[in-house]
């Protein structure tokens, strides 16, 4: 019973890191249908720039976070802004050519600065920390602040969505990016900032991967698979969409690993085939597409 | 100096003219009409005065300004409103925030806003939360219409408002344009509907494949010379 309830418990909490890989990722494909494809290299590169100024500047997380996360919101509002507002449009192949360069790209470039050596950003022993809730079963703190981090990061969203000047335009411009510019919404614009939140969601995404587990240049897309899964299972253009995937993913795994150890990646693979066999929309998908 | 005028304007779809050297005129507070039948290049002119599609500098002049070419974007912020063809409410957005959406990137002061546009017509302020797209065909075209106020234009573009419309519905859309134009804006509206576009505006133009082939004042346009001018002989 206890240990039925820990898996199910640790599920949850795992889909919320899952949640924040997606997040950016979703919002992204809900505002100019664009597949980032190098979306799991951001996060890294995020993870590095943080464990540098940590280092060079012997920053705290938060600190660094403070320091980080702007810089990628204008590291993804540029690369939107000169590079791919050029190959936007109808048809969605030069784009998808175009990120999955930039992912060979910031994977042998981290490669270059940073080595293939595996890293982790020291927390102090905040990675250790648990909470036990009864015998036998506890929860870690780090897991526990990731799904917050998650749960925060989506209302975050939907309250800029719905309830915003800048939410409207999104969402505008997502419908019809031509009459939305006789609205005199600049739609170039409107990526530019819809990419610079996912750069700067994936530096908060990059913290709790880099205090969970080990990373090091090469583990980008394995991070966007759980991604795009999550992202898929919750129904395209949701956020909290995406944070039930995220959820329905981490449990799969969890279970999966309950059962067998060996299973864990691949019990997330096949419910991510289940649902699409089920449901192709996702779960919750969006009424007007 | 007119509101907004054309000069020899051309547009291209590729290699496809669809303007040959186009000349109108709009007085500020004035209506005017652009008849022609399907395919005459009004929607294409319009399109073109909104920045959608390029033009010459100094092929469009707003008040005395040369805006051909420039983007939409800009365009809209100089002063110029558009009701679209088929209306394009936003469908993720509800009746209030496609309104909303509107005056967002408004420059100019002027008497529109929600309060004054749900005046205009009272019936969106009953379905002010619903998407815009449950609404019916001509409560759509009321937003459209408000869409486009909400940014107080000098100049309003409507095209082709009445399409698709039951007749009582486009009275009702028509009975706003006097308000409108009292409010001191220019109106151009694109019509297929002559003896409608007659009764509105102070001059008539009607293109004919892409060329002006008649212009004035509706009294002063006989039966047979608007028939000739709309298909040709």
């Amino acid at each position: 019973m206890i240990v039925a309830l820990d898996t199910i418990l640790q599920g949850v909490l795992l889909g919320g890191l899952y949640a924040l890989f997606a997040a950016g990722l979703s919002l992204i494909f809900g505002v100019m249908r664009l597949v980032n494809l190098a979306h799991g290299d951001v996060i890294v590169v995020a993870a590095f720039a943080l464990l540098a100024v940590m280092n060079h500047l012997g920053l705290g997380l938060a600190a660094a976070l403070l320091l980080i996360a702007p810089g990628m919101f204008v590291l993804g509002y540029g690369l939107q802004y000169l590079l791919l507002n050029r190959v936007i449009g109808k048809d969605i192949l030069p784009p998808l050519l175009i990120t999955f360069g930039l992912s060979i790209f910031a994977q042998n470039g981290l490669l270059e600065v940073f080595s293939a050596d595996s890293r982790r950003l020291p927390a102090n022993g905040w990675e250790n920390a648990s909470l036990a809730l009864a015998p036998g079963l506890a929860v870690g703190v780090v897991p526990l602040m990731t799904l917050a981090a998650a749960i925060a990061v989506i209302v975050g969203l939907n309250q800029l969505f719905y309830r915003t000047k800048m939410g409207r335009a999104f969402r505008a411009v997502s419908d019809d990016p031509t009459t939305a510019q006789l609205m005199g919404v600049d739609p170039r614009r409107v990526f530019a900032i819809a990419m610079g939140l996912a750069f700067g969601v994936a530096a908060i995404a990059a913290l709790f991967l880099g205090v969970r587990s080990n990373f090091d240049p090469s583990i980008g897309p394995a991070r966007l698979i759980f991604a795009f899964e999550a992202v898929i299972i919750g129904g395209l253009g949701s956020l909290w969409g995406t944070l039930a995937g995220g959820v329905f993913l981490g449990l799969a795994q969890t279970i999966g690993a309950a059962v067998n150890p060996e299973w864990q990646i691949l019990a997330g693979h096949v419910a991510f085939l289940v649902v699409l066999i089920a449901r192709p929309r996702g779960l919750f998908p969006r009424e007007v597409d | 100096m007119s509101l907004l005028a054309t000069h020899a304007l051309t547009a291209f779809y590729g290699d496809f003219q669809a303007l040959y050297g186009v000349d109108i005129d709009v007085e500020q507070g004035e209506t005017i009409a652009i008849i022609g039948a399907n395919g005459a290049g009004k929607s294409t002119l319009l399109r073109t005065l909104t920045g959608l599609l390029p033009a010459k500098a100094d092929a469009v002049t707003f008040e005395g300004r040369p805006i051909g070419g420039l983007r939409a974007v800009d365009v809209m912020r100089l002063g110029v409103g558009m009701a679209p063809e088929g209306r394009k409410l936003f469908p993720s957005l509800s009746v209030e925030e496609n309104l909303r959406i509107g005056g967002d990137n408004r420059q100019g002061k002027g008497p529109w806003s929600l309060t004054t546009v749900y005046d205009l017509f009272p019936t969106l302020s009953e379905r002010r939360y619903q998407p815009g797209t449950a609404l019916s065909g001509g409560q759509q075209q009321m937003v459209a219409i408000g869409r486009a106020l909400m940014s107080n234009p000098k100049l309003l573009l409507c095209d082709e408002i009445s399409l698709g419309l039951a007749p009582i519905v486009i009275n009702d859309i028509y009975a706003a344009l006097p308000k409108i134009q009292a409010s001191g804006a220019g109106i151009v509206i694109v019509e297929q509907d002559i003896a409608r576009a007659m009764s509105v505006s102070s001059r008539v133009f009607c293109l004919q494949e892409g060329r002006v082939t008649l212009r004035g004042r509706p009294t002063d346009l006989t039966r047979e010379a608007i028939h000739e001018a709309y298909f040709g002989v």
